[in-house]
């Protein structure tokens, strides 16, 4: 594939001038409607007519790479396509509802929000869900506040949590930030949960295990049973991370893996789009023992109609409101388009495309049988400069450098989305990226709107504001 | 349609003949062959979810959603109906903006990168604090990482947080939970009329605080008068102070810094959403000397390789993804997208809009209440102060009976007391205005 990324080039110093450097104007706030001594003296933004702002975010757009762009397979991130009819149905003006409208008002959005919890239920074999969570690290950090505050209430004081060495990121600060100690545990040499280092892990303080199955990896904790029973037997409870449930739907289910509680990234396995880093959401699912402590409020049936109850020992909230309306109403959108076929088709798909891309490309896969995504090692290249690489050949490229068990990681999940002629162009493009030399790598990319951008200086002399490039 | 017709997902391209091509080509002779699940956990039921066509979706989400009344709200405590103009919707839903993520490889991500940096540039102005992060999930998950920032600073020592005791119930439910992980304890302290008394918040402090919290615009609606007091007050014990705010108010309001704010907060979705349920964007700016600290994700300018000015994610050894346990949060996706449309709503405002509006905030509360004033049965504001958006009045009748009664009438507003009722008047049409003002004074009686 030949790629170009548009590239506006406003001067030798800079490309698409910033709204500030097109057209900023002051403006005074004396003379309004308040006394001077409560407002500000005067306000100073950008100030372009409503041409010239489209034309600079359609510019800006020209220079972005969206899943609608090509070929996304980012690891862990299930970059799918987003069908556009479950925006249509988010602008909808029946969804513009106010939080604070009494609910015998709001029946419809009660309705669709129970209606999502009831599927979310079934989907992942919980008893109860709590759609609050806004994205998939406030689901982790909700998830374990419920277990703790279940420990709580059977008067234990547990003050771990364990998880495994190659997990997301996000586990290691949401248990931090309920307050936990994590204990990290390391992988066994197929790079699965190792049941000795479980066992000699967990005890008395063990509050949870936080899981990803698939792991990072791709790869199925076969032993998921028997990892369930030592935590269990320990007193601990199970904690499913979703980022990867779009690997097993229709095909296995947390709930009956022996997981406790659990989160569902809904922009991940429910297709709504990333925007660009968010919204997400992250709704939770529990048994009914965990039921009690779940987030306030949750969407009940009630005669004839819907009600929010809170549940009797909840964990209190973690959104303001009731989390993210808009993603959680294209989320059902999506899952009540597909039904119970499309969704296990999703998952075939995801995990034959993953197959079919690993069995076309050069790199090693040291790791397997793996599912949606795989973990390439770029060898002797580095994983990085891969990637830079890969950028000119038209595709975003993997997750790199992680999980670290894989040196050189490239960490790729092409998702369901892919046709088989993509990832026939994917291949080629890993495959010539494998065979070029360290200098190629080194000064890609060539073909994006920007060049090798220059991170570590960035970091070094942080400039975070228009106000600060003048300093 | 009947699950024999189901052609599987309608989003995966592939046909049959593909299908069976690509299993060949990996070698096994079915997708279930793929999936190496023990038989004891693999799921072989249905989760009984019909599948439905496009249209048949569209129906059936409709017609749920035609369940909402069609009220005209007069509603805000912390979610706020401004208009939205079209242009951000068409503009924000460009799919290379909607479908992106996170920021990764900044070389094919300079669009956003810059949309985010320009966001954060705005809300340095705005604030008049040096570092504003590319967004958290709400105002109550941003004042909850605000708290918990106070405990990250060596400049702050003590483990109390001082909140105003009229603080919306969600917001501070949210924040105990923040707070709980490293050992804060969240205390109130009174308001007098509706804003701070600064006596008794000064009587609260002592030397264990490490944040003081205050909101400007109050939830109430009231314009605070001695903010540069509160800030003074927590300084001396070496407090943080957190002001919760939003870009409209602060287009008018005294700039934060000014009134010696160490860490703003709020909700930006005041801008470039509109009413979406409480769907939010959290804003966070604070002081440079912070800057290690700060939670979430930070664009920053760079340079590449034609030395050109480019933008990238930056100062990443904060994030999770890097420092796991040890991260200032945990947070990974954020509300990018909704910043980029509060973004694309400022910079359509530009500084005479943004400013018009904001004092469109005070004169139509200003009116409004005073138009309710007439109504027998009615008194307002019951705060004697200046207000942004919206107000409370007294009602003889009990709130909840004119609440109900209102919503009856097709209107709606918030009952917070007994006899108090709350009134947020933001782009509301005139016509709007007297049919409420005249429903208000039919119930009311």
């Amino acid at each position: 594939m030949n790629y170009a990324q548009a590239r506006w080039t406003d001067d030798d110093d800079r490309y698409e001038p910033l709204l500030s450097e097109k057209s900023s104007e002051t403006v005074s706030t004396e003379d309004g409607p308040l006394p001077d001594d409560l407002t500000r003296d005067s306000l100073t933004l950008p100030d372009v007519s409503e041409p010239e702002l489209a034309r600079h975010y359609t510019r800006l757009s020209q220079t972005n790479y969206g899943v609608e762009s090509g070929p996304f397979p980012l690891g862990s991130c299930t970059m799918k396509y987003n069908p556009s009819f479950t925006e249509d149905l988010a602008a909808s003006p029946d969804a513009a509802v106010h939080p604070d409208q009494p609910t015998e008002t709001t029946q419809g959005t009660l309705e669709l929000l129970y209606r999502l919890q009831d599927y979310l239920g079934r989907i992942g074999g919980m008893d109860a869900v709590s759609l609050q969570p806004p994205a998939g690290a406030a689901g982790e950090f909700a998830g374990i506040l419920v277990a703790k505050a279940y420990h709580e209430h059977n008067g234990e004081d547990r003050s771990e949590v364990l998880i495994p060495e190659s997990a997301h990121g996000t586990n290691f600060a949401s248990a931090a930030m309920a307050g936990y100690d994590v204990v990290s545990l390391a992988g066994d040499d197929d790079g699965r949960v190792d049941l000795d280092a479980l066992e000699a892990a967990v005890g008395e303080e063990t509050a949870a295990l936080m899981l990803t199955n698939p792991n990072t990896l791709g790869l199925f904790e076969r032993d998921i049973e028997a990892i369930a029973a030592i935590v269990h037997d320990a007193g601990g409870l199970l904690y499913y991370d979703g980022a990867n449930l779009n690997a097993l739907l229709g095909r296995a289910r947390p709930g009956d893996m022996g997981f406790d509680v659990m989160h569902y990234n809904v922009h991940k396995t429910f297709a709504t789009p990333h925007g660009g880093g968010g919204p997400g959401a992250g709704p939770i699912g529990v048994t009914d023992d965990l039921a009690p402590f779940l987030p306030a409020p949750r969407v009940a049936e009630s005669r004839g109609g819907y009600e929010y109850v809170d549940p009797d020992r909840s964990i209190g909230k973690v959104h303001g409101f009731y989390g993210n309306w808009p993603v959680l109403l294209k989320a059902y959108a999506y899952i009540a388009r597909l039904g119970d076929a499309g969704l296990a088709d999703a998952s075939a798909k995801a995990v034959l495309n993953a197959n079919y891309l690993a069995e076309q490309i050069d790199y090693e896969i040291p790791f397997g049988p793996f599912h949606h995504e795989f973990v390439a090692s770029a060898g002797e290249q580095d994983a990085a400069d891969v990637a830079k690489r890969m950028l000119d050949y038209g595709v975003h490229p993997p997750t790199t450098k992680w999980p670290e068990i894989v040196p050189e990681a490239l960490m790729t999940e092409p998702t369901e989305a892919e046709s088989r002629r993509t990832l026939d162009q994917l291949a080629a493009a890993f495959d010539a990226v494998a065979g070029e030399s360290d200098e190629t790598l080194a000064s890609a990319p060539e073909s994006t709107a920007a060049r090798r951008i220059d991170q570590v200086r960035a970091a070094r002399e942080p400039r975070l504001s228009w106000q600060s490039l003048d300093e | 349609m009947s699950e024999d017709d189901s052609r599987g997902t309608p989003y995966a391209p592939h046909t049959a003949a593909t299908t069976a091509a690509m299993l060949d080509a990996v070698g096994v002779d079915s997708e279930a062959a793929l999936f190496d699940i023990p038989e004891s956990v693999a799921f072989d039921a249905d989760f009984d979810i019909p599948e439905r066509s496009e249209r048949e979706t569209r129906s059936h989400v409709e017609e749920i959603l035609g369940r909402n009344d069609d009220l005209t709200a007069f509603l805000g405590r912390g979610h706020y109906d401004h208009y939205v103009p079209s242009v951000v919707d068409d503009l924000a839903g460009r799919s290379e903006f909607l479908t992106s993520y996170t920021q990764y490889q900044p070389e094919i991500a300079q669009g956003f990168l810059q949309a985010l940096f320009e966001y954060q540039s705005m809300l340095v102005e705005l604030t008049g604090l040096g570092v504003a992060n590319c967004s958290m999930y709400d105002a109550a998950t941003a004042l909850g990482e605000a708290a918990t920032l106070s405990q990250r600073l060596r400049s702050v020592s003590g483990d109390r947080v001082l909140v105003p005791d009229l603080l919306r119930a969600g917001k501070r439910a949210v924040l105990d939970n923040y707070a709980g992980g490293p050992g804060l304890t969240v205390e109130t302290y009174p308001t007098a009329d509706g804003n701070v008394d600064l006596d008794a918040l000064r009587g609260a402090l002592d030397d264990d605080v490490a944040m003081v919290y205050a909101e400007n615009p109050t939830v109430r609606g009231t314009i605070e008068e001695g903010l540069a007091a509160v800030g003074d007050a927590a300084d001396a014990h070496d407090a943080l102070f957190c002001l919760g705010t939003d870009p409209v108010a602060m287009a008018l309001l005294e700039p934060p810094a000014s009134v010696g704010a160490d860490v703003v907060v709020g909700d930006a979705s005041s801008l470039g959403t509109g009413t979406a349920y409480g769907f939010g964007l959290g804003l966070f700016v604070t002081r440079e000397a912070y800057l290690r600290q700060v939670p979430g994700r930070l664009v920053g300018a760079a340079e590449d390789d034609s030395g050109r000015r480019a933008y990238t994610l930056t100062l990443q050894t904060r994030e999770q993804h890097i420092r796991r346990e040890r991260a200032t949060s945990n947070i990974c996706t954020n509300q990018a997208w909704v910043a980029l449309r509060a973004a694309m709503h400022a910079a359509w405002l530009g500084p005479d809009g943004l400013v018009d509006l904001a004092e469109s905030c005070v004169t139509r509360a200003r009116d409004l209440a005073a138009r309710i004033d007439e109504i027998s049965g009615v008194r307002a504001p019951v705060h004697d102060r200046h207000h942004f958006r919206e107000f409370v009045a007294h009602t003889d009748q009990p709130a909840e009976a004119i609440r109900a009664d209102l919503a009856e009438e097709g209107y709606a507003v918030h009952a917070v007391g007994d006899h108090e009722i709350q009134i947020c008047a933001t782009e509301t049409t005139e016509r709007a205005v007297d049919g409420f003002v005249d429903a208000l004074a039919e119930v009311a009686r």
